[in-house]
């Protein structure tokens, strides 16, 4: 397991189940990595700020202004 | 703006509005279809479908809800059924333009400039306006077809098998194509707000 594909492998853990062996190489690489223990918590973020743009572009709405800088 | 006209009442409809509100709109539908054209169709029809009844609605902030939930189906339907945007070669070309490989040295490391730093309280920036701008930067600085299945799958809320179908690639395809959207988005987030030494999250604080 390296960076590369340990990044791949968590990109797919939002898309699908990953198998036992592939968490478990997972989990003992972040362990140890401190760069993939980051990014595992950013591309969580990722899909939750994702939710929040997509909600943003209902609601942005009369306070165009109001709420800007 | 005849859609006005065809409205009776009120401010809520005024043509300056619905000008904005349609600017807004196209900008929404040319983000997920890619095309100016298929973009300005499909403003139309929802356009045409909301404002019946607009009326009924309590103030802007309802009405522009409402116009966007039909505008997102509209999308949606648009995309489903839009034949395979793009072929197997010209994806894989762009996938091995976009070498996000930069960010990993040969055997697969974090290179030490690209290695992911600690985000300090990534939720607030949520509410900041000025990371929204930074964030929407981000995303069109994303290649054009990742950005394409990347929007599909986090903001349309597509499940995977579909848009394989939609766009007429293999499962395997597409979670590298999410990969490296994921991973571009990561670093632009990381360089232009997280890391800079200077952002505006430290004087917005609250």
């Amino acid at each position: 397991m390296n960076c590369d594909r340990a990044t791949r492998l968590m990109s797919e853990s939002q898309d699908r189940p990953l198998s036992n062996g592939e968490r478990t190489a997972l989990e003992v690489h972040t362990w140890m990595c401190v760069g993939c223990r980051n990014f595992r918590k950013q591309v969580g973020f990722l899909r939750q700020a994702m939710q929040a743009f997509a909600k943003r572009q209902d609601d942005d709405d009369e306070g165009a202004g109001a709420g800007r800088v | 703006m005849s859609i006005a006209a065809a409205v009776p009442d009120d401010d809520l409809l005024d043509s300056g509005y619905l000008s904005v509100l349609r600017q807004q709109m196209v900008k929404f539908a040319q983000m997920h279809l890619g095309d100016v054209h298929l973009a300005e169709d499909a403003v139309q029809e929802a356009l045409a479908g909301a404002l019946v009844g607009a009326q009924r609605f309590a103030g802007r902030a309802a009405l522009k809800t409402w116009v966007f939930a039909i505008l997102k189906n509209k999308v949606a339907d648009v995309l489903r059924h839009k034949q395979r945007m793009v072929d197997a070669s010209s994806l894989c070309k762009e996938n091995e333009e976009d070498a996000t490989n930069d960010l990993f040295d040969r055997r697969g490391h974090w290179l030490s400039d690209s290695r992911p730093t600690a985000w300090a309280d990534p939720q607030a920036c949520l509410e900041q306006q000025q990371f929204w701008l930074v964030f929407e930067a981000c995303l069109d600085g994303v290649p054009a077809q990742q950005s394409r299945v990347f929007m599909m799958r986090e903001f349309m809320g597509f499940e995977t098998d579909e848009i394989c179908v939609t766009v007429g690639i293999t499962s395997a395809n597409l979670f590298v194509m999410l990969h490296r959207a994921r991973l571009r988005l990561q670093e632009c987030l990381g360089q232009s707000w997280f890391d800079a030494k200077d952002a505006p999250k430290k004087k917005g604080r609250r």
